[in-house]
């Protein structure tokens, strides 16, 4: 943009006074060669790149979820042989049989999507709101703030794998912390946090909120300490007690905060993997999209086409909200 | 995939799946615009290979080097394959170069290693798990190696070794028996004796749990833990035929058989250690060191190395065979998984892998391998093998009584089933019911027509 409108001007210098109208057509033509080779590499070089790393691998995957290929040998476009061995049905076409074997006789699928539904609930309920309750709190100047924003944010700097680790021995069923301080890790009464399926969606979910409250209290400290101190004390002035300070005063200062907030937050519950890996490879009550792609695609049998097919239904869910946030985004500027 | 070789939780490295399905997507769009081409000069290039390999003279390989790809990733089975390498290279004059990659890994990474570059030979495992590979041209038949080696082994070896073309694709070195195991000093303590049939077996656990002991220890959260247990059970109730033809969809899965199967397991499920699904079989056998537990059905290669690493008392763990159920196969079959090696189709020196793998196909390198290995045992034929413990003594004799051994079900089935097997077998330990079973069976069911063959 900025190199455009200094073109401008120098294209306006050279003629001296040029009708308005016509300014910026006439501009653009008399562009130097310099200038055309700058602009064809700035603009081609991030094209080339979104082309090779986005949208290639993205509608190659497309394409591959409406075929059957266990990734030996080559593809072609035949369509698949009813009630053929699966091994003499490779690389074929398969039409919309994935979807519809997903959608119907894929156990984990549904399961899958409602995890994933669940997760973003947890994390837009809980995580987020009691990461922003931690900054709010520490930025009051509570004592010894700086200590607690440490212990906050430790979880941030360890990887997810590791998160997923150290809760094991938390959580593990006879030789864990939590089992053996409440005293129940005989047979008998043990509490399989990790195994029983109606439980270890939540015993995870507390890993990755431990993690994700502390990284939405950095971004959102960082926030708040960016607010201009004056509105506090013009609030202060008007007799506004801390309640309605941060809801009537900061909170709404915060917006660009709160919308980087609400972007990782579901960015977050979105790729959600580590964690489920790391505990059990994402079986067992722990299913989610991400692992069902991943566990269809690496491996010794792979079901490419298969794979892709739930790749492709992960991409459309993640179509939803980030379409909503540039619909936001692209509106704001355009009102601006 | 799962694996059922060595111990650790086996947390591996997982790479980043989004930037992998990137990949993939990239090679498949590149794939489908090469259309099949690619496919038939594969085909002539490669009976062009075979004619020029098995015409040299054995004497040329002398001196050249040879690459082996290992998934012994475990610091003893490490050091026992190094032991087993350098011994090949003493007796065929090759340098073997010895690339390990961590099992799991190389596991999942197996479709398209032997794509790309692979080494000469490669460590894996037999049955439909070869086979699967083998039929896709991606590994090299050994029919030659196997002129020479074939008085070592009996035919059941052979069997494990062949492919479905009826080629020898595997060089096997070692196998390990699923048993029942037991603490002798628990066993003596409560006057306990060796159950042979169902009823005993039950019996027995009966008394435990009222002795206060967990009758079985057991854990699935690795998942394939269990899939031995419905083996065992399969083959006693149905037999081996059977199991085959179940593994490879001959036989559905509504089938009546297999709801016995299940029905026995619901049966046997109130003395096995609850919470299955939460552990790994690391801390079920932990219970059975502790004398927690009275019994665990699971491999030697678990059982007995989780002793070894845990610096148990080894000479007081004893196994039984699992108890007979049906009369007509009394206890004749069991999961005996065997590993071993293969030659990759790519291989870049076939005639000195050959000769390596002409070495590892005798009873003096199983004997060498096993020194350092204190739970597989050898599988040549009246292999010597001085450092044997007790356990490895009876597994000799124990596999030996079979009239077949299985391998395991993520060996003897698409490993895509074991997979979905994996998820349906947790969910009836988590909810044993009649009812259960029935909608278990009818989708693995579903799912075993989409993977064998629609």
């Amino acid at each position: 943009m900025s190199s455009t409108s200094h073109v401008d001007t120098a294209a306006a210098a050279q003629d001296g006074a040029p009708a308005p109208a016509s300014r910026r057509r006439r501009g653009v033509r008399r562009l130097s060669l310099r200038d055309r080779i700058a602009v064809a590499l700035l603009l081609g070089i991030p094209l080339l790149l979104d082309l090779a790393f986005v949208w290639f691998p993205a509608i190659g995957t497309a394409l591959l979820s409406f075929t059957k290929w266990n990734g030996v040998g080559s593809l072609h476009t035949e369509t698949c042989k009813p009630n053929v061995p699966s091994i003499l049905n490779n690389g074929c076409w398969y039409g919309v049989q994935n979807y519809h074997q997903a959608a119907t006789i894929y156990p984990e699928f549904w399961p899958a999507v409602r995890h994933n539904l669940i997760w973003l609930a947890v994390f837009v309920l809980i995580a987020t709101p009691l990461g922003m309750l931690f900054a709010v709190l520490i930025d009051r100047g509570i004592r010894g703030s700086r200590m607690y924003q440490s212990i906050l944010f430790l979880p941030v700097m360890l990887s997810l794998a590791l998160v997923g680790i150290i809760w094991e021995f938390m959580y593990s069923q006879n030789y864990g912390l939590i089992n053996t301080v409440i005293g129940r890790t005989s047979d008998s009464n043990a509490i399989d946090w990790l195994g029983n399926p109606h439980l270890n969606l939540w015993s995870v979910l507390v890993e990755a909120t431990w993690r994700q409250s502390g990284y939405v209290m950095v971004l959102y400290l960082a926030g708040l300490k960016a607010v201009d101190p004056t509105l506090r004390e013009a609030a202060l002035m008007d007799g506004a007690n801390a309640w309605q300070t941060f809801w009537r005063v900061i909170f709404p200062v915060m917006k660009p905060i709160n919308i980087v907030v609400m972007v990782v937050t579901v960015i977050e519950s979105l790729r959600a993997f580590d964690l489920v890996y790391i505990t059990n490879k994402g079986i067992n009550g722990l299913e989610l999209l991400s692992v069902l792609v991943t566990s269809n695609i690496v491996g010794e049998t792979q079901r490419v086409g298969f794979g892709s097919a739930l790749g492709v239904v992960l991409l459309i869910i993640s179509l939803v909200p980030i379409s909503v946030f540039l619909y936001q985004t692209f509106r704001r500027e355009e009102a601006s | 995939m799962s694996d059922v070789e060595t111990s650790g939780t086996g947390t591996g490295s997982s790479p980043s799946p989004s930037r992998r399905n990137l990949l993939r997507g990239a090679a498949g769009a590149a794939g489908l615009a090469a259309v099949s081409g690619g496919l038939l000069t594969a085909c002539s290039s490669d009976s062009s290979d075979d004619k020029s390999s098995s015409s040299k003279s054995p004497a040329s390989v002398a001196g050249s080097t040879v690459t082996f790809g290992s998934n012994y990733s475990d610091p003893a089975a490490k050091t026992a394959f190094a032991a087993l390498t350098s011994a090949a290279t003493a007796s065929s004059k090759v340098k073997v170069t010895v690339n390990t990659v961590d099992h799991n890994t190389f596991q999942d990474n197996i479709t398209s290693y032997l794509q790309g570059t692979p080494d000469d030979l490669f460590t894996w495992f037999a049955g439909y798990r070869m086979q699967y590979f083998a039929a896709q041209g991606l590994a090299e038949p050994l029919d030659d190696v196997w002129e020479k080696i074939g008085g070592n082994f009996g035919p059941a070896a052979k069997q494990l070794s062949t492919g479905l073309d009826g080629h020898q694709y595997l060089v096997p070195l070692y196998n390990y028996p699923w048993v029942v195991f037991y603490n002798k000093s628990e066993f003596a303590k409560h006057n306990y004796t060796v159950p042979t049939t169902w009823d005993e077996y039950i019996a027995l656990a009966k008394q435990m749990k009222t002795d206060k002991l967990i009758p079985i220890a057991f854990a699935d959260k690795d998942g394939w833990p269990a899939l031995g247990t419905f083996d065992i059970l399969n083959l006693r109730i149905n037999g081996y035929d059977y199991h085959t033809q179940l593994m490879t969809h001959k036989i559905p899965w509504t089938d009546a058989g297999v709801a016995t199967v299940f029905q026995h397991w619901a049966e046997l499920m109130p003395y096995m250690q609850s919470g299955a699904n939460g552990r790994i079989w690391q801390d079920a056998a932990k219970t059975l060191e502790a004398k927690q537990a009275g019994m665990m059905f699971q491999g030697t290669n678990q059982v007995a190395a989780q002793y070894v690493t845990d610096k148990a008392n080894l000479a007081d763990l004893d196994f039984f065979v699992f108890p007979e159920i049906n009369p007509k196969w009394g206890q004749d079959y069991m999961d005996a998984p065997t590993d071993g090696f293969m030659l990759s189709k790519k291989a870049k020196n076939k005639d000195a892998a050959k000769a390596v793998l002409e070495y590892i196909g005798t009873g003096p390198a199983e004997a060498g391998y096993l020194k350092t290995d204190q739970w597989d045992v050898g599988l040549a034929n009246g292999v010597q093998v001085p450092t044997y413990n007790e356990i490895q003594k009876k597994s000799v004799t124990e596999i030996g009584k079979c009239k077949a051994v299985a391998q395991f079900m993520d060996r003897d089935a698409d490993p895509a089933m074991a997979k979905a097997m994996i998820s349906i077998i947790q969910k009836f330990i988590d909810d044993p019911s009649s009812g259960n079973i029935a909608s278990l069976q009818k989708s693995a069911e579903q799912q075993a027509k989409a993977i064998y063959t629609s």
